[in-house]
């Protein structure tokens, strides 16, 4: 009877991996967009997600964060089975995510944006009372804005912005709080050289106990920033292993890097 | 110019002082300030408590409905049944003429009773809306106003029915009766300062900020880690609870509640209302009010004046708000910041002119 209990604990204590997917389906109609499958990342690691379109990495995205319940199977978040849990549950235990078109309150401010997604993980979300000038949570807000280089448009309306700018509020709104783990669904797409660059920089320039899953089609800024890449091909997973070894693999150069993605 | 404005409020996000706000108002409202304030002085009492009065009262329940669907992009047609369930309450549980039926309360326990009643109610009618959208949510919140009509329409027991209740007293306390005209005018005066002041104060604190997220992209919201429904039901709580408010000052105007207070008409008579006068900011409603109010008081004697029948009025009304819906989407308050960008820019033009010309001598 205290073995379940202990067993919960010793695993929320950090020897669970960061995220746990077993046998995971997500049917639309007759259409498996995910068909079983079975996926584990630890704790600090950073993981490129590859495949076609349509291939499904979104799809698993939104049944990791909870956007979609799974059809089947069971999702770990740190040794702790949030399956059942709505969005917010999982965020507020450390997940983030990012969005490939990107998904923000255009009405709002920048800082506003930020502030709101710092506000989310913290208490009082339903506070009537306006937060102080020396407010550490408004401090964090502007502190986060900096980090993605935004602090001179920090007052503009969200929908003025550049598409690049978007973007990087974009990561900033996933890196509030105290993420644990964090996944971005093409962060580049649509960036310029210089952006891309950036991008590089900040996502290496997490915190070592920060990790990720990454979708990008491009392959200069995947292959700089993960250890291990998962291929997907259907709904399934097609194939696992090290950048390196992904990128030489025979079967994966023709269906992936050589189909008409080149 | 609307959009460094936009920027103004943002920017006063973080908490300041009374008097710092009220430094950076303009001279608009100033002179509206003031001027509400002297009405008694200059306006006979007819204009006093039959137009301002009556405005703001209805102001007030449309302020509801513009808090919902400006910042939480929720169009509620439940609003005015809100404010006419307390405005029930208030005569079934308080004083009035039919005695066999109110229960004689003093009015310090029936007006908050009614408020916290009807708050609920139109927070537990939000509940029931809340996970619908756009249209949807019109049609739920548009079937709970019916319902509401037709059962004080037809229950005798607690409604009395089609005749409703008259001699409804606003009360007397301090020494002062607040049914007289002077001291009901500043009555609803101080409370629609008070919630106009709390709908801008909430708009920039964290529940209001988190409210126009939800308006702008929920299922982000949610990937931040908030509740959106929670978010949304204590939305309509809060402007449930102005409704109600409201509908205590109407019944103590009207000193009489029926059904029609409730009836589809003016239930959508509200989001005619907030619409014309402006979804974007809390004093659109009041515009809107005003703008109701006059036409509805005058459009009579003007439309008999060029000949026509005095009972289109609703002829007039509806013309109006397709004439502001067409040319302006965010109603009056949208055409006067228009004008003043306009005036601002033209100023400015002629100031450049001005100096183009000195420097030519």
């Amino acid at each position: 009877m205290s073995a379940v209990p202990a067993r919960e604990s010793l695993a929320s204590a950090g020897s669970a991996n960061a995220l746990e997917l077993r046998g995971v389906s997500r049917l639309f109609g007759a259409l498996a967009a995910l068909s079983d499958v079975t996926l584990s990342v630890r704790p600090g690691e950073r993981r490129g997600v590859l495949g076609s379109n349509g291939a499904g990495k979104t799809t698993l995205f939104n049944c990791i964060t909870g956007d979609f319940a799974p059809s089947t199977g069971l999702i770990r978040f740190f040794g702790e089975d949030v399956t059942a849990f709505p969005p917010q549950e999982r965020i507020r235990r450390g997940l983030r995510r990012t969005y490939q078109i990107s998904s923000l309150f255009t009405g709002l401010s920048v800082l506003d944006n930020v502030y709101l997604a710092c506000r989310g993980v913290s208490r009082n979300r339903f506070s009537l009372v306006r937060p102080r000038r020396d407010d550490a949570l408004v401090h964090a807000a502007e502190g986060l804005v900096e980090a993605v280089h935004l602090s001179a448009v920090k007052d503009r309306l969200v929908g003025e912005l550049a598409y690049g700018q978007q973007r990087q509020l974009e990561i900033a709104l996933a890196l509030s709080g105290a993420p644990r783990f964090i996944l971005f669904d093409e962060p580049a797409a649509g960036l310029s050289p210089t952006e891309r660059r950036d991008l590089v920089h900040i996502l290496t320039s997490l915190p070592a106990h920060i990790g990720y899953i990454i979708i990008e089609h491009d392959m200069d800024v995947a292959l700089r920033v993960v250890e291990s890449v998962t291929m997907m091909h259907n709904g399934r997973i097609f194939k696992e292993g090290r950048p390196d070894e992904i990128e030489s693999d025979p079967e994966v150069q023709e269906l992936y890097l050589g189909g008409g993605h080149g | 110019m609307a959009i460094a404005d936009l920027n103004l409020e943002q920017r006063a996000r973080t908490r300041e002082g009374f008097p710092a706000w009220l430094a950076r108002r303009g001279t608009a409202f100033w002179v509206v300030a003031v001027l509400l304030l002297v009405m008694p002085a200059i306006a006979s009492p007819f204009w006093l408590v039959q137009i301002f009065a009556y405005s703001m009262i209805l102001g007030l329940v449309a302020l509801g409905l513009m808090f919902l669907a400006g910042y939480g992009g929720i169009v509620s047609l439940a609003q005015m049944t809100v404010a006419a369930c307390a405005g029930y309450l208030v005569a079934i549980l308080g004083d009035s003429a039919i005695s066999q039926i109110s229960l004689h309360w003093p009015w310090w326990m029936a007006a908050p009773v009614a408020i916290l009643v009807a708050t609920l109610f139109g927070t537990l009618s939000g509940a029931l809306s809340v996970r619908t959208e756009g249209i949807y949510t019109i049609m739920i919140t548009l079937a709970i106003a019916s319902a509401f009509y037709y059962l004080a329409l037809q229950n005798y027991t607690i409604f009395n029915g089609f005749s409703g209740f008259n001699g409804i007293k606003p009360p007397v306390f301090l020494g002062v009766d607040w049914g007289q005209n002077l001291p009901f005018y500043y009555l609803t005066l101080a409370c629609s300062a008070l919630a106009y002041g709390a709908v801008i104060y909430v708009s920039r604190a964290p529940f209001g900020l988190a409210l126009q997220g939800t308006r702008d992209n929920p299922r982000r919201m949610a990937a931040l880690g908030f509740d959106v429904v929670a978010h949304r039901i204590a939305a309509y709580a809060f402007a449930s609870f102005i409704a109600a408010c409201a509908g205590v000052l109407l019944v103590w105007y009207q000193r009489q509640i029926s059904p029609g207070t409730a009836g589809v008409g003016p239930v959508v008579d509200m989001l005619i209302i907030a619409v014309v006068g402006g979804l974007s900011r809390p004093i659109g409603p009041f515009i809107g009010a005003l703008v109701y109010v006059l036409l509805r008081t005058f459009s009579l004697d003007m439309l008999e004046g060029v000949g026509l029948d005095g009972k289109r009025y609703q002829l007039l009304i509806g013309l109006g708000f397709l004439v502001i819906v067409l040319f302006s989407p965010d109603g009056l308050i949208g055409i006067w910041q228009r004008l003043r960008e306009r005036y601002r820019k033209g100023s400015e033009a002629r100031e450049a002119g001005m100096r183009i010309g000195g420097g030519s001598p």
